[in-house]
C-alpha cells in the first residue's frame, strides 16, 4: 500500500547497503525475503483486497451474495444528508471517535515530549538514560487489558481516588465520572500509548547536535526559546511518527473504548465489531474501507506537515 | 549542560517520577489486591492477606476453561516467537542488498504495522470465510467424501497465527534494520577473505554479534503475541486465546480472582522479559570471555 513513502525514510530503510557482500548469487535476497512476502500477502494484502471486494457484495441473513452493489455504503450514510434532525449515526460515531483521538493525541504529545526531553537533555550518564528509557518502555510488553483493569481499584466508586476525595472533603460523595466514562477512556489511552510518542521523539532528540543548543544559548535565547525554535523543529519527525501511531491506534480501537467506557461509548471500531458479531460482513467491510480511507488521509496530511526525508 | 543542576532539572525529574508512577502504579495496585483475603472485594481495604484467589483461579473461572486458553496462548506465543525471529532475520539479511520489490516490501511491512488492527482482523476473517465457502462448494460439486465434515480453515495456527505475525513481523524487521545498519561489515569481509563459506561467516561471525538482538526480536515476538487482542479478535475461530478470555471476564467476574489472573499473566510477561535480558547479558559475557 502506497501509504506513506516519507515514513519509510524516517523508519530507516537501510541505505543501499555499503555492507553488501561481493556478488554472491543474486537470488539469495529474493529467497531470504520470500517468507516475509508470503506472510504479508496471505495475511495482509489479500485480506485487505477481500475487504474491499466484500464491501460491494450483497447479503442476506444467512449468506453472502457476490455482487457489485452500493447498498452497504448507502446504508452507512443513510440520513446523513439531512442535518435538520441532528447528525446521522455514522457521523456521530466518527465525531465521537475523532474527539477521543484529539484529546488523547494532545495529552500524549505533550507528555511524550517532556519525558523524552528530560531523558535526552537532563540525564547526563548514558547508562542511566538507557535504564530510564527501558523503564518507560517495558510496560509495552505487558497486557493492555490488564493495564486497563488495573484502574478499577483506583477509579471505581469505592476506589482509592474517591476514598481520598471524600476523606479530604474535596467531594461530598464518591464521583461516578471517574470510571466507565470518557475520562477513563482517555486516561487509559494515555496510559497505554504515550510510549508510542516517547520512542520516536526520543530517537529524534538523540540525533540533535548538542552544540546547537549551546549556540542558541550563546546567541541569547532563553530556555523556552531554545525549546520552541531549536528542539521542537528538530524533533518534528519523531513527533509526526508518534502522532501517526497514536491517532491510528485510537481511531481503530474497540477494546479500550469497550472496557474503559463500560461498553457505552461509540467508536468506529466497535461498530465494525458489532456488525461482525451479527454476521453482517459486507456492512462491516464497508465500514472498514471508510475507516481505512480516513486513516490514510490523516497519515498523508501528517507526512505533508513535515518533509521527513529532508529533516533527517 | 555541564553546570550545576538547575531548577528545571528538578521540576522535570519530579515530572518524570510521577510519569513512572503513573505507568506502574495501577499494575502494582492489582498485584497487591490479588492477595486480598477471602472476604475482600475489588478495592481497598485489604481484608487480610491470602492466596485464596489464586487457589480459586487454579480451580478454574466459572464456565470458561481458562487453563486451556492459557496453554493455547503459550503454544501460539512460542510459534510466533520462532517464526518472527526466523523470518525477520532472513528478511533483514535480504535488505542488506538490493533486490527487486525491495521498496514495496518495506512499505507493506510498515503498512501492516499502522493499518488499524480491527481492519486487518476483519480482512483475515473475510478471507477465511471466502476460502471456506469455496472449499465447501468444491467439495459438494465433486462429492469429495473426506471433505464432507469440513467446517472452517480458521484456527489458532492458521488465521490466528497469521494475524499475530502481521503485528510482530514489522517490529522484528525494524529491529533487524537497526542492527544491520550498525553492523561492522569488514569483519565479514575478513572472514570471507580467509576462505570462510557463507554459512561459516554467518555461524562464526554474524550470529555471535547479532545474537543479543535476535533475543530481543524473540522477546517482542512472544510478548506481543501473548497480549494480542485486536487482531486476534475476529480471526481466531472458536478457540480463544488468554487475553480474549480475559477481556470477556472483565465484564463478568467481580472478585479479586481477575486480579490474580491479571497478575499471573503479567508475571509471565515479566518472566519472559527477565529471561531475555538474562540471555542477552550471558551472551555478551560469553563473547567477551572468548
Amino acid at each position: 500500500m502506497p501509504s506513506s513513502p516519507d515514513l519509510a525514510a524516517a523508519g530507516g530503510v537501510p541505505k543501499a547497503a555499503p555492507t553488501a557482500a561481493p556478488a554472491r548469487r543474486s537470488w539469495a535476497p529474493l529467497l531470504q525475503s520470500a517468507p516475509l512476502w508470503a506472510v504479508l500477502l496471505l495475511f495482509f494484502v489479500f485480506p485487505l483486497l477481500a475487504t474491499a471486494v466484500v464491501s460491494l457484495w450483497d447479503y442476506t441473513e444467512y449468506s453472502l451474495v457476490p455482487d457489485v452493489v452500493s447498498r452497504n455504503y448507502v446504508e452507512m450514510f443513510e440520513g446523513c444528508g439531512d442535518l435538520s434532525g441532528g447528525l446521522c449515526t455514522t457521523f456521530r460515531t466518527y465525531i465521537s471517535t475523532l474527539r477521543l483521538c484529539g484529546m488523547v493525541w494532545a495529552v500524549t504529545l505533550v507528555l511524550g515530549f517532556v519525558v523524552s526531553y528530560f531523558l535526552c537533555f537532563h540525564v547526563r550518564s548514558d547508562g542511566m538514560r538507557m535504564a530510564l528509557f527501558l523503564l518507560c518502555t517495558a510496560p509495552f510488553l505487558t497486557s493492555n487489558v490488564i493495564r486497563m483493569i488495573s484502574w478499577i481499584p483506583l477509579l471505581g466508586r469505592e476506589g482509592v481516588v474517591n476514598q481520598a476525595l471524600v476523606a479530604l472533603r474535596l467531594a461530598e460523595r464518591p464521583q461516578d465520572w471517574l470510571l466507565f466514562s470518557e475520562f477513563s477512556v482517555v486516561l487509559a489511552f494515555v496510559h497505554l500509548y504515550t510510549l508510542f510518542v516517547v520512542v520516536p521523539v526520543f530517537n529524534s532528540m538523540m540525533r540533535i547536535d548538542r552544540r546547537l543548543l549551546e549556540a542558541a544559548r550563546d546567541a541569547g535565547a532563553g530556555a523556552w526559546q531554545t525549546i520552541w525554535h531549536v528542539v521542537v523543529p528538530l524533533a518534528k519527525p519523531g513527533l509526526v511518527i508518534g502522532s501517526i501511531f497514536v491517532i491510528v491506534l485510537v481511531m481503530g480501537d474497540f477494546v479500550t473504548i469497550g472496557v474503559m467506557g463500560g461498553q457505552q461509548i461509540a467508536s468506529v471500531g466497535k461498530v465494525i465489531q458489532v456488525q461482525m458479531s451479527y454476521l453482517q460482513f459486507p456492512a462491516a467491510a464497508a465500514q472498514a474501507v471508510v475507516l481505512l480511507a480516513l486513516v490514510l488521509v490523516v497519515i498523508a496530511v501528517m507526512t505533508k506537515l513535515v518533509d521527513i526525508r529532508r529533516e533527517l | 549542560m555541564e553546570e550545576r543542576r538547575g531548577l528545571a532539572f528538578w521540576v522535570l525529574a519530579l515530572f518524570f517520577t510521577l510519569f513512572v508512577l503513573f505507568l506502574y502504579g495501577p499494575t502494582l495496585t492489582i498485584l497487591v489486591l490479588s492477595f486480598q483475603g477471602p472476604e475482600g472485594g475489588l478495592t481497598f481495604p485489604l481484608q487480610g492477606v491470602s492466596t485464596h484467589w489464586y487457589r480459586t483461579l487454579w480451580d478454574g473461572v466459572g464456565v470458561v476453561d481458562i487453563w486451556a486458553a492459557f496453554r493455547r496462548s503459550v503454544k501460539l506465543g512460542l510459534v510466533v516467537m520462532l517464526l518472527t525471529t526466523l523470518i525477520s532475520l532472513l528478511a533483514g539479511y535480504a535488505f542488506r542488498r538490493r533486490f527487486p520489490g525491495q521498496s514495496l516490501l518495506f512499505h507493506l511491512t510498515v503498512a501492516s504495522l499502522i493499518v488499524p488492527s480491527i481492519v486487518v482482523s476483519l480482512g483475515i476473517a473475510l478471507e477465511f470465510r471466502l476460502i471456506d465457502d469455496a472449499v465447501k462448494a468444491w467439495a459438494e460439486a465433486h462429492e469429495v467424501a473426506w471433505l464432507a465434515d469440513y467446517a472452517t480453515a480458521m484456527g489458532l495456527f492458521t488465521s490466528g497465527l497469521g494475524a499475530h505475525l502481521t503485528w510482530t513481523l514489522p517490529f522484528g524487521l525494524l529491529i533487524m534494520f537497526a542492527v544491520f545498519n550498525r553492523f561492522p561489515a569488514q569483519l565479514e569481509e575478513a572472514a570471507r577473505d580467509l576462505g570462510a563459506s557463507p554459512w561459516q561467516v554467518f555461524r562464526h561471525v554474524v550470529l555471535p554479534l547479532i545474537g543479543p538482538s535476535l533475543v530481543g526480536v524473540a522477546l517482542f515476538g512472544f510478548t506481543l503475541s501473548w497480549d494480542e487482542i485486536a487482531r486476534t479478535s475476529q480471526a481466531i475461530g472458536d478457540s480463544n486465546t488468554l487475553p480474549l478470555e480475559l477481556q470477556g471476564l472483565t465484564t463478568t467476574v467481580t472478585t479479586p480472582e481477575i486480579y490474580a489472573l491479571g497478575t499471573l499473566t503479567t508475571g509471565v510477561s515479566v518472566l519472559v522479559i527477565g529471561l531475555s535480558f538474562g540471555a542477552i547479558a550471558l551472551w555478551r559475557r560469553l563473547r567477551a570471555a572468548r
